[in-house]
């Protein structure tokens, strides 16, 4: 243990630090509610009507309905590779099990621009063009990784004895994994699920190598901020992704920190 | 009731054979990163020695070192790559610095509640919006923003850094400093006490235990962080764009550039190889030193 000085030290350090990460989450929902459509500090004056204008956005709406759309489907897909995947390298003995890991891991270990170019001269090369099922399949590759991840740290963690008591006791295959195994690793499932959608939900570099005409929410936000365009709305969205998104995240925490067996 | 049902049938007839099992289960990610993702690094690192035809634009398929010769050659596409994996080194140091006292206060000093409140803190902002985050710095950063009124409020001058390195330097180094904190608490989590305090009965004080002690035994998780504090700062191009400034173009500004309105995809794809390279030295690096056991 420390000595005091140094335990005091240390503890206005971390205070420092976090105030260093959440100030400017502090200051994105002040400029929310700014009155003017000036962005300057301090604000003016606080006011709620650029929400109405957000709102009634028809731009803003129809990114919003596809990033939501692209999130679930990517994240379907994401759920069942996944999944398949800790399955299998849980399960089984297999000649390069040890590369299936470092595989599902590399569209997030490499750099944002390989992937996403990698995709777009793959998508381009082959003759597809760029639609809204590239971007899908853009966020479904790198959201793979955090359901395998959550998925084989909870059936790592499940004895095999449980599902094979079951067995024992008369109940095949399917019940076992239905009454057994499903049960013990749904909230390591739903854990992933939910932060493989806050992932697809919020990526802008792959998504700009694999979207065409589309704007996913990010893609929306990004043009506008880089145009400096209709900044009061901009921090609207952004207020509101950020709150959307942090509900969530601490739920999935706390399922997998619930880990049960 | 206990009627033979098309999934019971399944998974007998897979817990009979448990090879078919493990193909069911592993065939289709493997055909999805073979067919889809390993398909598509394949079809980069082949384009890339490819050419553009000058007069149609059409790509020629015939191989060919000129897009390396070019990169190599021109003086602003190096300086360009330079100046990315300066960045990402900067980047990288600055995290680590800010990182180690905190990874270490909640590993060493707090309690087991504040320890997973902190965690879930520093995690938070990480799955947060990144946009959200560059932009509030713009905010911050800007002419009229709230740095320059809280410098002023204390009688010192503007500082006009809104669109420049030191913005990329800042914005970078908070973003993805969760991700030098968390291999780092990890690492430091796992150093049994014993051995700081046989550290201290062999006379080691304080600061000698810090150097001779934890920090060794801290690297492979200081060395995991950095993997992705400069592989990710490496292969950005948004945070540039947003509150770079002129003149401050990553490696990724130039390849994106080049896909979508030079339209040259082989002389992108040879210049995305650069962070490719670096990151594989880096991972090589890191592997030997053991960083992917404290991941």
């Amino acid at each position: 243990m420390p000595s005091s000085p140094a335990r005091f030290l240390l503890g206005l350090w971390a205070l420092l630090v976090l105030v260093f990460l959440f100030a400017p989450v502090a200051v994105i929902a002040l400029y929310a509610f700014n009155a003017s459509n000036v962005q300057s500090w301090p604000i003016p004056g606080f006011s709620l009507r650029w929400f109405g204008t957000a709102w009634s956005n028809r731009e803003i709406r129809a990114a919003l309905a596809l990033s939501l759309e692209a999130g679930l489907i990517a994240t379907t897909v994401a759920v069942v590779l996944g999944t398949a995947a800790a399955f299998a390298v849980n399960r089984f003995r297999f000649v390069g099990r040890e590369a299936v890991s470092f595989t599902v891991v590399l569209p997030i270990a490499l750099p944002g621009i390989i992937t996403g170019m990698a995709l777009n001269s793959f998508f381009v090369l082959a003759g597809t063009g760029l639609s809204f099922w590239t971007i899908v399949i853009g966020h479904a590759t790198f959201c793979i990784v955090v359901v395998y991840n959550n998925v084989l740290a909870r059936l790592r963690r499940m004895p095999a004895s449980l599902a094979e008591a079951s067995m024992d006791l008369g109940a095949d295959g399917w019940r076992t994994f239905r009454l057994v195994t499903l049960p013990l690793m749904s909230t390591a499932l739903v854990a992933g699920a939910i932060l493989a959608f806050a992932l697809s939900f919020d990526e802008v570099i792959v998504t700009t190598f694999t979207a065409g005409a589309q704007n996913t929410l990010p893609l929306w936000i990004f043009g506008a901020i880089r145009l400096g365009q209709r900044l009061p709305e901009v921090n609207v969205v952004v207020l509101l992704v950020t709150a959307v998104t942090f509900v969530p995240v601490l739920l999935a925490y706390r399922l997998m920190g619930r880990s049960g067996v | 009731m206990s009627s033979i049902t098309l999934p019971r049938r399944l998974s007998t007839a897979l817990w009979r054979a448990p090879r078919l099992a493990l193909a069911a289960t592993l065939l289709p990610p493997l055909a999805w990163f073979l067919l889809i993702y390993l398909a598509a690094l394949a079809v980069l690192f082949i384009a890339a020695f490819w050419s553009v035809d000058a007069f149609t634009g059409e790509i020629d398929r015939t191989w060919t070192l000129e897009n390396f010769a070019r990169i190599v050659q021109s003086p602003i596409y190096r300086a360009i790559a330079l100046r990315t994996i300066g960045m990402a080194a900067a980047v990288t140091v600055t995290d680590a610095l800010i990182a180690f006292p905190f990874a270490f206060f909640m590993a060493r000093v707090a309690g087991p509640t504040l320890r997973v409140t902190l965690f879930t803190l520093v995690l938070l902002p990480l799955w947060s919006s990144y946009l959200a985050r560059v932009y509030a710095w713009r905010l911050i950063l800007a002419h009229d923003g709230a740095l320059n009124w809280a410098l002023n409020g204390v009688g010192l001058p503007s500082l006009e850094i809104g669109y420049s390195r030191w913005a990329m330097w800042i914005v970078f180094s908070y973003i993805w400093l969760p991700f030098m904190i968390t291999p780092l608490f990890a690492a430091l989590e796992r150093i049994p006490q014993s051995l700081l305090e046989a550290s201290g009965d062999l006379g080691a004080r304080g600061w000698r235990t810090l150097v001779r002690v934890i920090l060794p035994l801290s690297l492979p998780g200081l060395v995991a962080g950095s993997i992705f504090t400069f592989s990710l700062t490496l292969g950005d191009y948004i945070t540039p764009v947003l509150v770079g400034g002129p003149g401050s173009d990553f490696i990724g500004n130039v390849v994106y550039a080049n896909v979508g309105i030079a339209n040259n995809v082989p002389f992108a794809a040879a210049y995305a190889s650069v962070p490719l390279v670096v990151m594989m030295l880096y991972l090589a690096l890191a592997k030997r030193i053991g960083a992917f056991e404290s991941m």
